[in-house]
Formats: C-alpha cells, sequence, structure tokens
C-alpha cells in the first residue's frame, strides 16, 4: 500500500436515484408504479415483471412460461397481432415480454408523446391475451428453429450441460427456452390455461423513466394497469434446496465443423439476497472482470494467449445462480485452459485478494455507477432491482458506504463457500479432436 | 445541472487533427472518442485483418503506459473504454467520470505515436484473434456472410471481413502491423470527438497541449478501386452444420454521402424494418415491415432482418433470412422476389412513408441520448461525410417522397445488382 491513504470516488449523491426523487404508489389492484422524471430525455422507458415464471413448469413443460410472454403479444381480445405491432412500430417504439424462471419481464421505449399508447398496449397484453391458434402455431416454429440453431451454438450447449450438472435435480437445470420436444407439445390450450392460473395484478412492478412527469404517469398508469382486477391465482411453487455437488465433475459435448470451443467452469453461487452477496460481487469482478477481464483474462487471455473471450460471471438473482468462468479456445487447447482456470479458482478461494485489488475494485463499483444510471433503461432497471431484491429506495444513497466497507476476508469467505476446488462442475462443448 | 445547449466547436489543429467538443452538463460524465480513418477498406490481399489487428495491439502498452497499466487505471474511474474496427474506419473511446478524461487524452495522443508492438505481444495477440476468427467460423451466418461479401466485390477491397482471411492472420509479421499503424495513426488521419460535462475553451486549452506537439505529417493517400457495375446476378452456396437453412441476399447500394442514400433507407424500412446507424443503439421490431410479413407471417422463414450501412463507397443492403427448417431457401427466394416485384411495379404508400420517417425520428432520438452516443454520432459523421450529415439527417429524410423511392428502388432493388447467397445444412 502507498503510504498515503488513497480516497475512494465521491459520488454526487444528489445526482442518483433516492427517495426524494423515485415516486412509488401501490395502486388499489397491487400494482407498485415507481417512477423517476428525466427532463434532458426525449424518450421514456418503461420496465417491470409479474411474479410469474418457469418455476411453474415441469421438465415435460419446459419453455412454457417464455412462450407464454412471447404469445401475450400475438393477439387480445380486441387487436390482432399485426394490430398490436403496427400500433407500436408506426411510432418508432418497441415493447417486449421475456418469461425467466422466476418472473415474466417486460420492457418498453417510445418518445414521451407516446407513452400512453405502449401503456394501454402493455395492459391489453397482459390481461387480454387471446392465443390465437395460427399466431401460435406460427410462433412455435419460429421457437423451433430457435431451438435448432442453439444445438449447433457451442456456447449455449456448454452452458446447458454445466447447468445439467451443477443443478440436475433443482428447476434451474432446465432450460426457460424449452426444448424441441416440449415446446413441440404445447397447445394454445397450455397457454391459455398457464395465464388464466398464474397472471394477475397482484405484484406487477413497473417502473417508467423518461421526460414524462410524475403525475402524467401514474395517471396513465392507473386508467391502464390499474383496471386490471385482480383474482385469486396459483401461488408460485417454493424454489428446493440445492443439493451441492459432491465432487468435481466434467462434461464434453462434441459438435461436427466447428472451430472453436467453448468452456464454462464453476459452482452454484450465492443469491442477491445473501448478505455476502456484494463481496461475492466485487470477488466476482477480482476474479474475472476489472480491467481487462480480472485474473482470468490475464491469465487466460494475456499471458497464455488462448482465447479471445475469458471472464467470471456471477447472476444475483433470487436463487443459486450460477457463479462461473468461460472462455472460448482453440479446440487443441481445451485441457490447458481449464487447467489454467482451476488454478485461478484455487488462487481466489485459498489466498486472500490484496488491499490494492480491494481498494481498485471498490473505486471500480463506486466510479461506475452514474455511468450505469445515465440512460432511462438503466435507471428503470436499477429501481425495479431495488424493489424485487427489497434493497429500499435509499440504497444507491447508501451504496458508496456497502462498498467501502466490504473486506479482504469477506472476499475470501464467500470465494472458498461458492467456489470449492474439489466440487466443480467443467463443461465443455466443440469440435472432435478437443482436449488432445 | 443542464443548460441551454451548447454549439458544437469544429476546428483542427496545425497537425492536422481534426476536434469536435460538445458541452453537455446532463451527468457527470465526459467522453472522447478518436477516430482514424483506416480500415478493412484499406487493405490489400496478403494483410487482411491487418486494421483490426493493430487496433487490438493499441492495447498492448508504449513506454509511458505499458501493458496493463491503462485498464486498470480506467477501470479504477470505473469508466469504460473500448474500441472498435470497420470498413472504413477504426475508432477509441474511453467513457469517464468528468474529472477523469485527462487521463483518456493522455492515452489517445501517447499510443498514436508510442505504441510498442512488442513481438512477443504480436504472437500473443495472433493467436487471440485467430480465436475470434475461430468463434465467428462456429456461426453459419457468418460463413454464408463472409462469402456473400466476396462475392459482392471483385475489384474493391470492401471484398474481405473485418477480421481478415486466416492465412493472413497466420502470415502476417510485426514489421508489416508497425508499418501500418505508422502509416495511418497520425493526426492529419484522425478525428477527436468529445462530448460531456467540461468548458468548451478548458477542453480545447487541453487539447491543444496534449495532442498539439504531435507532429504535421501529411494524410496518406486514401486507395480506392470502384467495383465495376455488376451485369447478372451472382450467386454463391455454402453448406455445413446443422438443420437451419439461412438465404442472404446483397444489393449493390449507394455511398453514405449519395443523395440515393437516404430514399434507399426509407425503402429498407418499408422493406424489413428500420435500423439506426449508431451500432451501439438498440433497434426496434419489423412485424409489420413487408418482408416480414410475407417470409415470417407466410410461414417461410423464422426471421428476416435487413441493414443499410453508412459507407464511404458504394456498399450493400443486406437481407438475412432464418429460413425455417421445414422449408428451403429456394422457397424462401420465391417469396422475397414476389415483394421485390411489388415494389418495383409500385410506389411506397404515404403511410408507410410517414411510418418510415417517424421510425427515423424515434431511433435518432434513442442513438443520441447518452453522452457515449453523442461522441460517437460527432465523430462517425465524419467518416465519410461531415457533421452536417448527421446535422441535417431528420430534415432531408422528410424531403423523400414515394416516387423518389421508387426510382431509387427500380435502380437498384433488381436481380442484376444483388447477390444470392444459400446455406443448406448437410442434414438436408
Amino acid at each position: 500500500m502507498p503510504k498515503e491513504t488513497p480516497k475512494l470516488p465521491k459520488l454526487d449523491l444528489a445526482a442518483l436515484p433516492g427517495p426524494e426523487t423515485i415516486r412509488r404508489e401501490e395502486l388499489t389492484n397491487g400494482v407498485v408504479v415507481l417512477i423517476r422524471e428525466n427532463f434532458s430525455s426525449p424518450s421514456v422507458v418503461l420496465s417491470g415483471y409479474l411474479p410469474v415464471g418457469a418455476l411453474a413448469n415441469t421438465a415435460d413443460t419446459a419453455g412454457l412460461a417464455h412462450i407464454t410472454a412471447i404469445a401475450m403479444t400475438r393477439g387480445t381480445r380486441t387487436r390482432s397481432f399485426q394490430q398490436i405491432f403496427e400500433s407500436i412500430e408506426s411510432i418508432g417504439a418497441r415493447l417486449s415480454l421475456y418469461g425467466g424462471t422466476h418472473t415474466t419481464a417486460f420492457q418498453g421505449k417510445a418518445l414521451t408523446e407516446d407513452l400512453g399508447l405502449l401503456l394501454e398496449l402493455l395492459a391489453d397484453v397482459l390481461q387480454n391475451p387471446s392465443f390465437p391458434k395460427a399466431e401460435f402455431d406460427r410462433l412455435r416454429a419460429q421457437q423451433l428453429t430457435a431451438l435448432a440453431i442453439r444445438e449447433q451454438d457451442t456456447r449455449a450447449r456448454a452452458q446447458m450441460a454445466f447447468d445439467t450438472l451443477v443443478y440436475r435435480d433443482h428447476p434451474y437445470r432446465l432450460s426457460t427456452d424449452g426444448y424441441v420436444e416440449t415446446i413441440s407439445e404445447l397447445t394454445c390450450s397450455d397457454l391459455r390455461r398457464f395465464h388464466s392460473d398464474y397472471f394477475s395484478p397482484s405484484g406487477l412492478v413497473i417502473t417508467i423513466v423518461g421526460g414524462v412527469k410524475a403525475e402524467r404517469v401514474l395517471d396513465l398508469v392507473t386508467s391502464t394497469l390499474g383496471q386490471w382486477k385482480t383474482k385469486q391465482r396459483q401461488e408460485m411453487p417454493d424454489l428446493p434446496k440445492l443439493k451441492p455437488l459432491k465432487k468435481s465433475r466434467r462434461v464434453v459435448v462434441r459438435l461436427e465443423e466447428k472451430a472453436q470451443s467453448d468452456l464454462v467452469i464453476g459452482a452454484a453461487g450465492p443469491s442477491r439476497y445473501d448478505e455476502g452477496y456484494l463481496a461475492a460481487a466485487m470477488g466476482n469482478s477480482i476474479l474475472g472482470r476489472f480491467g481487462l477481464m480480472g485474473r482470468i483474462g490475464e491469465a487466460v487471455r494475456v499471458s497464455a494467449g488462448l482465447a479471445y473471450y475469458a471472464y467470471s460471471s456471477i447472476s444475483g438473482g433470487p436463487g443459486p445462480g450460477p457463479w462461473q468462468v468461460v472462455a472460448g479456445v482453440n479446440p487443441k487447447d481445451e485441457d490447458r485452459a481449464v487447467e489454467i482456470v482451476q488454478n485461478e479458482i484455487k488462487r481466489f478461494t485459498s489466498h486472500s485478494v490484496s488491499e490494492e485489488e480491494l481498494f481498485a475494485n471498490k473505486a471500480n463499483f463506486i466510479g461506475r455507477l452514474p455511468m450505469q444510471l445515465e440512460s432511462n433503461e438503466g435507471v428503470a432497471g436499477a429501481i425495479s432491482h431495488l424493489e424485487r431484491y427489497g434493497l429500499g429506495l435509499d440504497y444507491y444513497q447508501r451504496y458508496q458506504d456497502l462498498v467501502a466497507a466490504i473486506t479482504c476476508d469477506q472476499v475470501l469467505a464467500m470465494g472458498e463457500r461458492y467456489l470449492d476446488l474439489e466440487r466443480l462442475a467443467v463443461a465443455i462443448a466443440g469440435p472432435d479432436g478437443g482436449g488432445v | 445541472m443542464s443548460d441551454a445547449p451548447k454549439p458544437t466547436l469544429v476546428t483542427r489543429l496545425r497537425n492536422g487533427l481534426e476536434v469536435r467538443l460538445k458541452e453537455i452538463h446532463t451527468a457527470h460524465l465526459t467522453t472522447c472518442w478518436i477516430w482514424y480513418r483506416v480500415g478493412s477498406r484499406n487493405e490489400i490481399p496478403g494483410t487482411t485483418g491487418i486494421s483490426h489487428w493493430v487496433e487490438h495491439m493499441q492495447f498492448k502498452g508504449t513506454p509511458t503506459f505499458p501493458a496493463g497499466v491503462l485498464d486498470r487505471a480506467i477501470s479504477r474511474t470505473g469508466g469504460v473504454w473500448n474500441a472498435f474496427t470497420w470498413l472504413d474506419w477504426t475508432a477509441y473511446l474511453e467513457t469517464l467520470p468528468a474529472d477523469s478524461i485527462r487521463l483518456a487524452l493522455d492515452l489517445e495522443a501517447d499510443r498514436m505515436e508510442n505504441s510498442l508492438f512488442d513481438v512477443n505481444e504480436v504472437e500473443a495477440e495472433r493467436a487471440v484473434i485467430i480465436a475470434e476468427r475461430q468463434g465467428h467460423e462456429n456461426e453459419p451466418t457468418f460463413r454464408l456472410a463472409e462469402e456473400v461479401q466476396a462475392a459482392s466485390f471483385r475489384v474493391h477491397s470492401y471484398h474481405h471481413e473485418v477480421i481478415g482471411d486466416m492465412v493472413d492472420l497466420q502470415s502476417m509479421t510485426r514489421d508489416d502491423l508497425y508499418t501500418h499503424y505508422r502509416q495511418y495513426y497520425i493526426p492529419s488521419n484522425a478525428v477527436l470527438a468529445i462530448a460531456g460535462d467540461f468548458n468548451t475553451r478548458r477542453m480545447l486549452d487541453q487539447v491543444r497541449e496534449i495532442f498539439g506537439p504531435l507532429p504535421k505529417v501529411q494524410a496518406p493517400q486514401q486507395m480506392s478501386r470502384e467495383e465495376p457495375s455488376q451485369r447478372g446476378e451472382r450467386v454463391v452456396n455454402v453448406s455445413g452444420p446443422g438443420e437451419t437453412p439461412y438465404l442472404k441476399i446483397a444489393y449493390h447500394a449507394p455511398a453514405a454521402n449519395d443523395e440515393d442514400f437516404l430514399p434507399m433507407n426509407v425503402l429498407g424500412s418499408v422493406l424489413a424494418g428500420a435500423s439506426s446507424f449508431n451500432f451501439f443503439a438498440g433497434g426496434i421490431s419489423n412485424k409489420t415491415s413487408r418482408l416480414y410479413r410475407a417470409l415470417v407471417d407466410g410461414e417461410v422463414a423464422a426471421s428476416v432482418q435487413g441493414g443499410l450501412a453508412a459507407s464511404i463507397d458504394p456498399y450493400l443492403y443486406n437481407i438475412h433470412i432464418t429460413v425455417r427448417p421445414d422449408r428451403t431457401p429456394e422457397q424462401a427466394l420465391a417469396v422475397l422476389d414476389q415483394e421485390m416485384a411489388r415494389t418495383l411495379e409500385a410506389p411506397i404508400d404515404e403511410d408507410e412513408l410517414s411510418k418510415a420517417i417517424k421510425q427515423a425520428r424515434a431511433l435518432f432520438a434513442y442513438s443520441s441520448e447518452s453522452i457515449t452516443n453523442q461522441g460517437f454520432w460527432l465523430g462517425f459523421s465524419e467518416m465519410f461525410a461531415d457533421s452536417s450529415w448527421y446535422e441535417s439527417y431528420l430534415d432531408r429524410l422528410t424531403e423523400v417522397t414515394p416516387e423518389m423511392a421508387w426510382e431509387i428502388a427500380k435502380k437498384y432493388l433488381v436481380d442484376s445488382n444483388r447477390i444470392v447467397g444459400f446455406y443448406r445444412p448437410n442434414s438436408s
């Protein structure tokens, strides 16, 4: 450490979202509305979620939540698919829905003058989807094409193989996009039933950020999503406890005529609710993000010259999502790359990170926040995140203190706890001849 | 923090460096972009991919900033940096907290002249770039696009992909790279665009102090071998793994500065949906475009995308179709041909024109929102025209009429002006 203690950056708290600048309202039907004005922008962004996802599906219906989310925009009781998208595209707007494991998420963007129309369309597709058969058949064929492409994608195949190893008896092993066998068997009735059983305004969270006054936004949301009647719906199943791997395991997928192999190495990581999550995220930054992708990037790409991309990621969701290292390498270098990554994980989990590394990464976490919160999309996503994980509207006001308080010991403890070298999963997808 | 927009300062230093400064005070951030007029367009067989490789080497250090020092210095501020190589240009960007922007200026001035190109670093990066190309080669869409691009340009250097041909990546030397660097990385071949939270006068003083001492060297001659008119449809066939067929159709298209370019952009929007010229801004869906309705609603394709690029020389309007595995690319081509015949038979509707213009207005607004994107536009438009191209873009777009677009369709969207590429999976 230098003799003079360096200082972490100081954030301009007045410029960050906080209780004074985020308006939060709960409508009578349970919809939570979060609004932040930004009059320097000619656009407005909406972003949010409903607590409905693939957890409600089984291995036989994998993909149902996701295809239902997309199909909701394919026709309502009063609008056809073409009418919906004519309305959206003719104003240069966008609106999309995605079915994840725990939630169904939606996102939209428009010029400020068109927010009312965008909300009207969102409310209609959420409340009144009609799942017309002809549109469903087309959509299913498109999804099956996407799945056929995924079969040939080394990166996707390595990730799926990894998920199967780590989450073998757990819902996280299932792809939210589903599989050819499951999507082929779904019918319009399955989608209608899924929507009717699980979708309700209760628990819906919507965040709106842009150049529209908060009062006006609230009026528009109340007159659209606020009119959705609450009803009894089925509860999403609880997330079962994950049984950790008893020993390290490795799986290899071989695909013909590929030029590169993709690797995924890691284990189940902490949830966002884990009190050590921020320390783990900091550790992940040191391991495989900071600078040119942290220690992993330095070892695999810079020193060994083995890969174009090599980094680590931590999911930070509501459950034990993966904490993993990924890399794309020449097939002949598969074994060497795995060994280098394992060595880096070993170093990370057996020796404390240095004070200098920790300080630099803390400075990065604090310094990058204004950039992450510069766009309407960034602010909307961040505010939804606060609501989803109960972090409090003052989280970004407290953020620099939370980051500053992280210690080397906390980072080491999270690494030791989650990235046990004796219980790692290694998944590789690449051409024949790899690993020789 | 907001105040009235300040005019963009446009100037040129004595050494030839063009400077564009735009004050924006919506966030405590500043972005620095430096654009060099060099890309795959400036390459010849034997050294294809050299511009992209030089870009990689610009991250490998100078005597003042050794490799690994800078990325950590930038990360410590919370800032981001990156670089991009394309047909006509190579661009480097840093977006940082406003009070750290000096780091970016020092870095860019230093690596314009002092990059090391250490022979060991060159060899390590050779492996990285070959891995990057192998990653592309894993994708059937890259294999097809590369063949279609090569078939599109027999003479012009737009012939090859930016990543370069594998044989050249295996054989290029450190001296090839260094010579290319010294030839093109000079002030008179660059545009420095800075946008964000600063005072223009003080920023200009800083730019003069840091970039002013760089030597004045005459800008390199920009080579261009004009592509002769195509005299008949060209067809390429590619086969490979998988079960998904693809169809790619490329029409020779006007250059960005050509008066035909904006009507062509409107046509592209009507045919396959609007797309932004800003590579770093999101687009919108295209489900009401003519080709989506014919091909996807018509149950032949899973998706269709179209794209027109703003380039110095005439490039391509590309249409990419992911064919459903239970259909053939020939079926997709037949449907596309019907839509093209319709486009040649009559002008687009006024409604279609209005929609295309509103979409362009929205995409333009979205792609200009962040400080980083403001910096992008300041420099990008200088690569093929000047900043008035960007500033007048929406006004000029509203001057397009259905008849103008029709004339352009008859000029460019004809079979003899196109290249058709089929990707057929081995399994079929």
